[in-house]
Order: C-alpha cells, then sequence, then structure tokens
C-alpha cells in the first residue's frame, strides 16, 4: 500500500544534517531559537510545500525537532499536527529526540560484534540507562550504533564524537564516560578543556 | 463525450469519468475499498485494478480517468486474482475476530471478502499491532483492524477541516492516528464522528455504553427515561433492513417501552425549547445591536451540535461571543428532566436516569463536559447512538417490523413540526425563523408550508434574506429589516461561511452550523453507511414528520407554554438562564 505522505518534498530531503548550528558548541538558549525559527516561518508562511524545508531549517538550527518548534510549524503553516508528525515520522532522518553533547556510537561489524561488540553495546545501554536513539536526560551522551569503523585489529570498538576508542572492555566504560563529563565539568567552570 | 467499451459493452461518458463510473453506468461493478463517492481518491488500497488494453500494469478504477477508445476488462483473470491478492493480504495482517467485533455482519472488508469467494488466504504475515485507544468519550480506535485505507484521514482533513488524524511513521509500522501516535484525546478532535461512519472496518467505533443502559433498566431502583433526537426516527429503522428514509417514530416508542425504559421522551421537546429561548437570544441581540447601540457579537450562531462546538473552542475561540449561549436540545432536556420533571414525580435528581438516544458521537463527549450539571447531577447519565440502540433492540429479541406503532408519554414527549426539522440541515434555521417572524410581525411566516427553500437541500453553504415588515409595535426596530442568515453543515463550510465573515465579504445575522454533512440525519453515530441519496431519503422523511404534525411552530407546543408558566417564567429568565444556558472553553489546538 502506498504510504507517502501527501506533501512531496520539494528537494532531495536526503541532504539535510542535523548537525547543531552553533560551532563553539554552546547551545544558544531555545527561546533564542523560537524566535528564530518565527523569522523562519514569516519568510515561509505563503510558499506552497514549505513544510519539509522548513523542518529541515528548524532541525539544523537545534539539532532536532522540539515539539514546541513543531506545534509553532503546524500553526504557523496553517498544517495540521498530525500532517506535520506524520512528515517527521516519515522520513527517517527528521528527528524528535535531543541529542546529546557526545554522541557515543559502538561498532557491531562482524569483527567487533564476535569480539564482545554486543556485551559493550548492552553495558554502555546500562551505564547511561537508555536505548539505542536515546539521550540520556542530562543530556550528555546520546547512543547510537555503527557498522564498522574500520578499526577491526583493535576490536571492539567504541566511537565517542571522533574519538576511536579500541579494545574496549564493559570494566573500562565507566572511566571513558567519565572522561567526557569531567571535560564537560571544566568547560562549563570557564577552563578550556 | 468518451467512447470506450467495458468488458466489450459500449459506453460513451463525459470527460474526467473514471473508470468505476462508467463501468456503473452499465451495469458493471468493480468491487472497491478505499474509495468513497465525494471524497478524493487516493488510490490506496487497489482493491479496484481493472485490465485496460494496451497498458502495463492495472489500473486504480476509482482514480482512473477514462480515454476515447479504452478497452477495459473488469473480470480478466489477472484481475481478478490482482483483487484476490490486495484482499488476502489484508486479511493476513488483520487483527481481529469477527465473532466479538463490532462490525460483525456490517464489516466492509468481510463482504469483500466474500464477494470475491475468499476461501482460504495463502499468505501468513505479521499482524498488525493491537492498540485500543479509549482515551475520548466517543470514539474508541483499535488500530489492530485498521486496513489503513485512509477514509478517516480524508473526512477529518476535507471535510471537516480539523486534520485530527493522518499516517505516522511508515511501511509496515505505519498507524493512521494522531500526532506522534498520541492518544486522541491529546489532540484537537471534535468528537464528530465522521471517520467513524466512514471506516469500513471495526477500526473505529463509537464507545460502546449498550451495557450501562442495561445495568440502568436492570436496577430498577432509578427512574430511568430516555429521549430520542429528532433524527433517530429517520434512520433506525435501516438497522433492520427498511429502505432509508422509512419513519419510524411509532415502532421506536414501541420499542423502548418494551427495553423497559418507565418513560419513553422526546428530544424534540427541548428542540421546541430552544427555539424559544435561541429565537429570544437572537431579537434581544438584535435588539440590543440595533437600538441600545451595543457592541452585541453577531452574527449570532447556533449551539445545537457540540461537534461544532468544540470546533469552535479549538480553531476559533476569539468567535465564542458569536455562539448562542443556549444548551443543545439534549442537555436541556437533561435539565428539565431531572428538575421540573423530577419535582413532578417528588423523585430528586439522582433519582433519574437519563439516556439519550442520539445520531451523534459528539453527544457523548457533550454529556460530560463538567459544566453540565444544572441539575446538581449529571443531566444526562448515558448516550446511545442509532446504531447502538438497534443492537440493543435486537438483543432483547424484539421483531421490530411486527410492532405496532405507539406515542411519546407525557409532558416531555409532545413536539411541534418545527422540532422535527432541527434533524437535518437547515431546519433549525427554519424552526427559529417560524416563531421568531411570528413573535415580531404577529403573523405566520409567509412561505409555503412554511418552508424556507433557500435552505433546503445539501448545497455546502445556504443564504437567505428575509425582509421584515408591518412589525408589532414592540418590534418596530425591525421595520423593514432585511435579516441575512447562512446555513453550513460540515465544518470545512463553516469555516468558509466564518472565513467569508472575517473578511468583511459577508454580513450575517444569524447562521446555523451542524458538524455533519446533511446534519444530524448523517450524523456519526447513524447506520452505515451514509450517502447522499440516503442523507436526501432521511430528510425527506423529517419533512413528512413535521408536515403531518396539527402544530408545527415551537411555540404552539401547549406542553411548552405550560412548562413556562409552571417553572421556567420567561425565555431567557433567570431560571432558564440556569438551566438552559451555557458557556464556552476556548481550548488550545496544537
Ligand atoms: S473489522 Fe471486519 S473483518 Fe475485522 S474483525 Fe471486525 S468484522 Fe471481522
Ligand atoms: S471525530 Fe471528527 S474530528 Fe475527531 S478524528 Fe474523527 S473526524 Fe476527526
Ligand atoms: S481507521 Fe478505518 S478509515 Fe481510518 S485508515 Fe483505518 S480502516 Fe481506514
Ligand atoms: S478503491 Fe480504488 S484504490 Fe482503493
Amino acid at each position: 500500500m502506498s504510504n507517502e505522505p501527501s506533501t512531496s518534498p520539494g528537494d532531495d530531503p536526503a541532504t539535510a544534517t542535523a548537525a547543531p548550528a552553533c560551532p563553539c558548541g554552546q547551545a544558544r538558549s531555545e527561546e533564542e531559537l523560537l524566535a528564530r525559527l518565527d523569522e523562519v516561518l514569516a519568510e515561509y508562511v505563503h510558499v506552497p510545500g514549505a513544510l519539509i524545508p522548513v523542518l529541515q531549517i528548524t532541525q539544523a538550527m537545534f539539532g532536532y525537532l522540539p515539539e514546541t518548534a513543531l506545534r509553532k510549524i503546524s500553526k504557523a503553516l496553517d498544517k495540521p499536527y498530525s500532517e506535520v508528525a506524520g512528515v517527521v515520522g516519515f522520513y527517517s532522518f527528521f528527528t524528535t529526540v535531543p541529542r546529546g553533547k557526545h554522541l557515543v556510537r559502538v561498532c557491531l561489524g562482524t569483527a567487533c560484534y564476535v569480539r564482545g561488540g554486543k556485551e559493550v553495546l548492552a553495558a554502555l545501554k546500562h551505564a547511561l540507562g537508555i536505548e539505542v536513539g536515546e539521550t540520556t536526560g542530562d543530556r550528555m551522551f546520546s547512543l547510537d550504533v555503527g557498522r564498522c569503523f574500520g578499526a577491526c585489529g583493535l576490536a571492539p570498538v567504541i566511537m565517542i564524537d571522533d574519538d576511536v576508542h579500541q579494545r574496549v572492555r564493559p570494566a573500562k566504560l565507566a572511566r571513558i564516560l567519565d572522561g567526557y563529563r569531567r571535560d564537560e565539568a571544566r568547560h562549563d567552570n570557564g577552563e578550556d578543556a | 463525450m468518451i467512447s470506450l467499451t467495458v468488458n466489450n459493452i459500449p459506453v460513451q461518458v463525459p470527460e474526467g469519468t473514471t473508470i468505476l463510473h462508467a463501468a456503473a453506468q452499465v451495469g458493471i461493478h468493480i468491487p472497491t475499498l478505499c474509495h468513497v463517492e465525494g471524497l478524493q481518491s487516493i488510490g490506496a488500497c487497489r482493491v479496484c485494478v481493472v485490465e485496460v488494453e494496451g497498458m502495463q500494469n492495472l489500473a486504480a478504477a476509482c482514480s482512473m480517468p477514462v480515454r476515447e477508445g479504452m478497452k477495459v476488462r473488469t473480470n480478466s483473470a489477472r484481475a481478478r486474482r490482482a483483487r484476490r491478492t490486495v484482499v488476502e493480504l489484508l486479511l493476513s495482517e488483520h487483527n481481529g475476530e469477527c465473532q466479538t467485533c463490532d462490525r460483525n455482519d456490517d464489516c466492509e472488508l468481510q463482504s469483500l471478502a466474500s464477494e470475491l469467494g475468499i476461501r482460504y488466504v495463502h499468505y501468513t504475515g505479521e499482524r498488525t499491532k493491537q492498540r485500543v485507544d479509549m482515551s475520548t468519550p466517543g470514539i474508541v480506535r483499535n488500530m489492530g483492524k485498521c486496513i489503513k485505507c485512509r477514509r478517516c484521514v480524508s473526512v477529518c482533513r476535507e471535510v471537516q477541516q480539523v486534520g485530527a488524524l493522518f499516517p505516522q511513521n511508515r511501511g509496515f509500522e505505519t498507524v493512521i492516528g494522531p500526532a506522534f501516535n498520541t492518544d486522541l484525546r491529546d489532540v484537537a478532535c471534535v468528537q464528530c464522528g465522521q471517520c467513524v461512519a466512514v471506516c469500513p472496518v471495526g477500526a473505529l467505533t463509537e464507545r460502546d455504553q449498550i451495557d450501562e443502559v442495561w445495568k440502568a433498566l436492570d436496577a430498577r431502583d432509578n427512574h430511568v427515561i430516555v429521549q430520542t433526537a429528532p433524527a433517530i426516527r429517520a434512520a433506525l429503522g435501516e438497522c433492520f433492513g427498511c429502505p432509508p428514509g422509512t419513519l419510524v417514530t411509532g415502532k421506536m416508542v414501541a420499542a423502548l417501552r418494551r427495553l423497559g425504559f418507565d418513560a419513553v421522551f422526546d428530544t424534540n421537546f427541548a428542540a421546541d425549547l430552544t427555539i424559544m429561548e435561541e429565537g429570544n437570544e437572537l431579537l434581544s441581540r438584535l435588539r440590543r445591536a440595533l437600538v441600545d447601540k451595543e457592541d452585541v457579537a453577531l452574527p449570532m450562531f447556533t449551539s445545537c451540535s457540540p461537534g461544532w462546538i468544540k470546533f469552535m473552542e479549538y480553531f476559533h475561540p476569539d468567535m465564542l461571543p458569536n455562539l448562542s449561549t443556549c444548551k443543545s436540545p439534549q442537555q436541556m432536556f437533561g435539565a428539565v428532566a431531572k428538575t421540573y420533571y423530577a419535582q413532578k414525580l417528588g423523585r430528586r435528581p439522582r433519582e433519574i436516569f437519563v439516556v439519550s438516544v442520539m445520531p451523534c458521537t459528539a453527544k457523548k463527549f457533550e454529556c460530560q463536559r463538567p459544566e453540565m450539571d444544572a441539575s446538581g447531577v449529571r443531566d444526562v447519565d448515558v448516550v446511545l447512538t442509532t446504531r447502538e440502540l438497534g443492537k440493543m433492540i435486537r438483543a432483547a429479541g424484539i421483531d421490530f417490523e411486527a410492532l405496532p406503532n405507539e406515542e411519546m408519554d407525557a409532558p416531555l414527549g409532545l413536539s411541534t413540526g418545527a422540532a422535527d426539522i432541527f434533524a437535518n440541515t437547515g431546519g433549525v434555521m427554519e424552526a427559529a425563523l417560524r416563531t421568531a417572524y411570528e413573535v415580531v410581525t404577529g403573523r405566520g411566516l409567509p412561505m409555503e408550508k412554511l418552508h424556507v427553500a433557500a435552505v433546503f437541500g445539501l448545497e455546502g453553504v445556504k443564504e437567505a434574506s428575509l425582509t421584515i415588515e408591518k412589525t408589532l409595535p414592540h418590534w418596530k426596530f425591525l421595520e423593514g429589516v432585511s435579516l441575512n442568515v447562512a446555513v453550513a453543515h460540515g465544518l470545512g463550510n463553516a469555516n468558509r461561511v466564518i472565513e467569508a465573515i472575517r473578511s468583511g465579504e459577508k454580513t450575517y445575522h444569524f447562521v446555523e452550523v451542524m458538524a455533519c454533512p446533511g446534519g444530524c440525519i448523517g450524523g456519526g453515530g447513524q447506520p452505515r453507511f451514509t450517502t447522499n441519496e440516503i442523507r436526501m431519503a432521511r430528510i425527506a422523511a423529517i419533512y413528512a414528520e413535521d408536515e403531518g404534525k396539527r402544530l408545527r411552530k415551537s411555540h404552539e407546543n401547549p406542553q411548552i407554554q405550560e412548562l413556562y408558566k409552571e417553572f421556567l417564567g420567561v425565555p431567557l429568565g433567570e431560571r432558564s438562564h440556569h438551566l438552559l444556558h451555557t458557556e464556552y472553553t476556548p481550548r488550545d489546538r496544537a
């Protein structure tokens, strides 16, 4: 059965990325971003087929699609909220889950998988208290899986942001995660990480 | 005209006709499932596939327009096989058991499987996930049974312009529902039940409250009374195989009595009461606007339709002052039954149990609004739809067709023809004008058979203008005034009227809105399936009921006159204000 939302995307929506907007890593306040969203919406109000481009811009601004923003979009573009939600759910690159400061990815490629990747993932889920695709309550970590980071010789491997951690054992995880937490705390206190 | 052949039979049809309609013209039926007459075909199910010579793929007959010289075969082996496969796949995913389903015997998937002669399902697939959403008072969603035909989506978006439903997620995970699969309670849904009316299967139903009514009837400690909305008598017969448009007022009363109700009353009585209050409210608003130069909200909108009320609360909260403050007839009935009538019986309000039979799912929502307790307890206890009453009568083993015709009980059972026509679009307007015109001029409405022809029929928005002449002295300020009125049915049409008012393009004094297409006779609780033809048949029955009555104007109802004399005082008086009027709550739509 056909399952295409009736709003068809103008351009290829897959080009959208979910990168946080601010390079300094310090997120702008949500109010600031919502105010900017208002400006964007004002531009798009009368543009036909605006829903998908607006969602892409919003995700680029916030790093994800927060509910408050989606409701705003629904009202401003005069699209039922059900339709906005349906479009968000239809395209896998849209996400309504905020991304943590650090993205933890566990390799589940063949080599890592057979050498304990699965146990590492289970331990991470336990340590962070979240499932794959989710973010911790303090927005510190998001958890995801990958399919081979090209370091099979050193399996099992996890990546946190751009750092590769090799030969990870479940018992080592707490120390690794704590390292990132400490850096954050320093950053917050104005020291350089 | 375009010439083509369907199964070798030549047929000529205007350009733009679909294969489905061309085939129907020569008596060839093509099975359909997602298609609904009057809604845009989205070709979601592909049950209607046919073979077109020269085309590689099978064509969906419901959406493919005819072309000159087309040769269509509706019954080729390939078309039949494809159709079967589609239905078998649906059945393999379907998560429901017919024996215990609300739609058993009344299910389009069931009859399609039977029509196609499916005796075996060749596929074993994962079943659709069960999830039952009972979060709202009116509507139950059982997603295991949903076949994703999207009829509900189209009706809710296009006809009602509410947009509570949309496909969520994708592929096998698709769920037709509210945003992010939340409960219906958490989104702007007006409970109109038009989605329920078009759903081909048991995925969308009214909340079944039959057992609550049996329990009250069995308990015997309360005085259990029933009111029936004007639209029931023109449709209940369909539950028992009568042709649409059969009036069954007398049999309905007999059946209700046999079910054990202590008194069988009529919402019509309260409809007459509504006209007394609402007509006077209109005149008082006009006086305040024209004489006292007050800034009063005009046009006044009717307020009988709870789906429409909820729609205003969500989508036009700034115009709530334009809604008449009159409660709907169902709620006026409840308030009067548990006060005036209870007093007559020497009973307390809580000893009266009021059951309503309504063509409407939104009435189930309305009766539990917190403010609907003017008697000190909930004024209406349970609302059944027409369909539920049909089921109850059947379950009681009553042979409906063999019943004698019986009369409603006094005092809340007497009504005029004006109350009957509350059932259909244009009817409340006509009923109000019959009374208001006479109040102002002392003469009857100067129209043939008292019908305001301009507001009759299924046109989405209807208008009329009535110039008032030779008023009684008290109403001199209305002398020569042209009263402009409009009537809309279906909330999309209501939106059109509201936009015209907002933009200043139109100025009306009085606007009637009914949430459902055709009015209550096409309500979300009526026997399925309601087409425009059936709407017109039911409307014809309603007008016949009206014309057959000796009294045809609400203010002539002697029981209403007595109610005012003994109990209420005057229309818009203190007691009326408390019992018969209400207020509205702005709601956030997103
Ligand atoms: S929806 Fe139809 S097919 Fe499904 S269980 Fe109910 S009656 Fe049976
Ligand atoms: S009840 Fe009416 S408003 Fe609610 S989902 Fe169904 S059609 Fe839409
Ligand atoms: S709920 Fe009913 S009308 Fe809506 S898509 Fe499912 S089967 Fe079709
Ligand atoms: S009826 Fe034609 S595609 Fe469903």
